[in-house]
């Protein structure tokens, strides 16, 4: 199948999470058909494409969210070290505490500290000791960028920060349960173009610790940050390659029209 | 071509504006008058039946207020919130969990059916809950009791507790939820600790409507507490045996040929309105200090 080319340069890793003919329905529609990609440890793949192609809807199926959405099916493999996540007995908490995800809009919770936001994911689940909680959070907000500009006021509730800062603890609080997987559904698009680029920078740290997969709208972002592509059309996966090729000598044509601005 | 953006059209807008905002004015008006009017006709009869003894005497024989001897409804006050307290106390529970699986659980088999019990039991006029209580407690038992008016009350609140709190669930935006199970959160911890917080003073203000409407509710009770001029002899009375009630023993005493106890029932109005306001804003104090 042409979706299943491998890339063309060497530099390819060791493979993380892969699907196999991964499909969604919902109802009768169909969201995603059958797509079969490999995603690199430690890299990051973007899913471009425009409006309903279908590339938020395959990534929600990464970390089992669809489970919560009434009438949607998912079939197919998704592999993580090579175990499938929709497998027989497999718990989506766990599935999730190893997948983890940054939305489109931040969503701190609304009643909890900047800390307790950052620490949501394990005090939740039982995690007491303070003297852990407050390492796990230090390191966190270091590693989503924003340990400095909050570090004097963590009791102040999280909805105060700036969108862009909100943004930035939602990525701590998904990065404080040290998953292996993080999946970004475009996670500057309601931000200004300094928060943006501030987490681009950031996402070229984050690469070195998990592996990243990122829903984009903006085929600029995709080309700076990404080290590999895949590109969408009406639920079709049409092509996936490293970025650089993608970007400068796709295979298919609907890929070349899409990245030259003819369509989308 | 004519400029829609021209200033005079501006000035009408502005008109406009003024006009719906006193309209506006107006509606809020009209909704507090007759609340105005109710409560200060309810003061001005009852503030000459307010006295020491209406707080710590129990109300005895009809003869005690027509002799002048001391009386009061001190055992009223006392049955009140010791039944409402109770009715609180089983009602709330049922009532926030009801909610929370109408609201978190859409899709679970059994909310339909959760749905239209609730809805049922909201629509059911108050005194057939009084008789079903009745058919529950108070036949089996084999008297009236503070218990079974309690049970009683708690079918009036219970739905609405359940109703507002699927409504306070519902406004908490969806986003919220993922975002707790996208951290690998099991989905009953996300409730109780994230989703929860965020919708309390709905919660409160859900709990304190339907408080405030069983306080109110004298049929429920006409058997089930039933009623009783006097304090139990025994603590366990207050459960056990017959309780008196404020909106209850209100009601008798209005019904009484005797223009003592008209004056007292006018009394036990203002208390019970003392009551409801005086929850209310204890309620939204402890909401709003966090």
């Amino acid at each position: 199948m042409e979706q299943q080319k491998t890339p063309s340069t060497a530099e390819t890793g060791e493979v993380r999470l892969e699907t196999k003919g991964l499909s969604v329905h919902y109802g009768d529609a169909v969201g995603v058909r059958e797509v079969s990609i490999p995603v690199y440890s430690n890299r990051i793949t973007a899913l471009i494409g425009p409006s309903g192609c279908g590339k938020t809807t395959f990534l929600r199926a990464l970390n089992r969210m669809h489970d919560l959405t009434r009438g949607a099916r998912v079939s197919g493999q998704a592999l993580l070290d090579g175990h499938d996540i929709y497998g027989p007995g497999v718990d989506p908490v766990i599935i999730r505490r190893r997948i983890g995800m940054v939305f489109q809009k931040p969503t701190p919770f609304p009643t909890m500290s900047i800390f307790d936001n950052v620490v949501a994911g394990l005090k939740l689940v039982g995690i007491k000791q303070k003297e852990l909680l407050a390492e796990v959070a230090e390191n966190a907000l270091r590693q989503a960028a924003l340990w400095d500009e909050v570090k004097d006021r963590l009791n102040l509730p999280g909805g105060s920060l700036s969108g862009g800062q909100q943004q930035r603890l939602s990525i701590a609080r998904a990065l404080a349960v040290d998953p292996e997987v993080l999946l970004m559904d475009e996670p500057t698009s309601s931000l200004d173009p300094q928060s943006t680029m501030r987490i681009e920078e950031l996402l070229a740290e984050l690469k070195k610790q998990v592996t990243i997969i990122i829903v984009t709208h903006s085929m600029q972002q995709a080309s700076r940050v990404s080290d590999y592509t895949a590109f969408f059309f009406v639920g079709d996966l049409i092509e996936f390659n490293t970025t650089t090729k993608i970007y400068t000598n796709p295979e298919q044509q609907r890929t070349e029209e899409y990245i030259t601005g003819r369509f989308g | 071509m004519k400029n829609h953006a021209e200033p005079i059209s501006l000035k009408r807008r502005y008109r406009r504006d003024h006009a719906i905002r006193l309209l506006l004015a107006a509606a809020t008006l009209l909704v507090l008058v007759p609340l105005l009017i109710v409560i200060s006709y309810v003061v001005i009869q009852g503030v000459n039946g307010l006295s020491w003894d209406l707080f710590t005497q129990e109300l005895g024989s009809p003869s005690r207020a027509r002799l002048g001897q001391p009386t009061g409804l001190v055992h009223t006050m006392i049955g009140t919130l010791v039944v409402d307290g109770l009715s609180l106390i089983m009602a709330v529970p049922l009532g926030i969990g009801a909610g929370i699986m109408l609201a978190e659980y859409p899709d679970h088999r059994l909310n339909p059916l959760l749905r239209l019990l609730n809805d049922t039991l909201n629509g059911m006029p108050a005194i057939l809950k009084g008789l079903l209580a009745f058919a529950l407690i108070v036949k089996p038992m084999g008297t009236f009791s503070g218990i079974s008016g309690a049970v009683a009350l708690g079918f009036v609140m219970l739905p609405i507790i359940a109703r507002s709190t699927e409504s306070a669930l519902s406004i908490i935006p969806w986003s919220i939820r993922e975002a707790g199970l996208a951290l690998g959160i099991p989905r009953w911890r996300v409730v109780l600790s994230a989703i929860i917080p965020a919708a309390k003073v709905g919660l409160v203000t859900g709990t304190l409507i339907a408080f405030a409407r069983a306080v109110g509710e004298a049929a429920p009770l006409l058997f089930t507490s039933f009623g009783n001029n006097y304090l139990p002899g025994h603590l366990s009375g207050w459960l056990l045996g017959p309780v008196d009630t404020l909106p209850q023993r209100l009601y008798s005493l209005a019904i009484s040929p005797y223009q003592q106890w008209h004056e007292m029932g006018w009394a036990a109005g203002i208390v019970l309105l003392g009551l409801v306001i005086i929850t209310f804003v204890t309620a939204r104090l402890a909401v709003r200090r966090r």
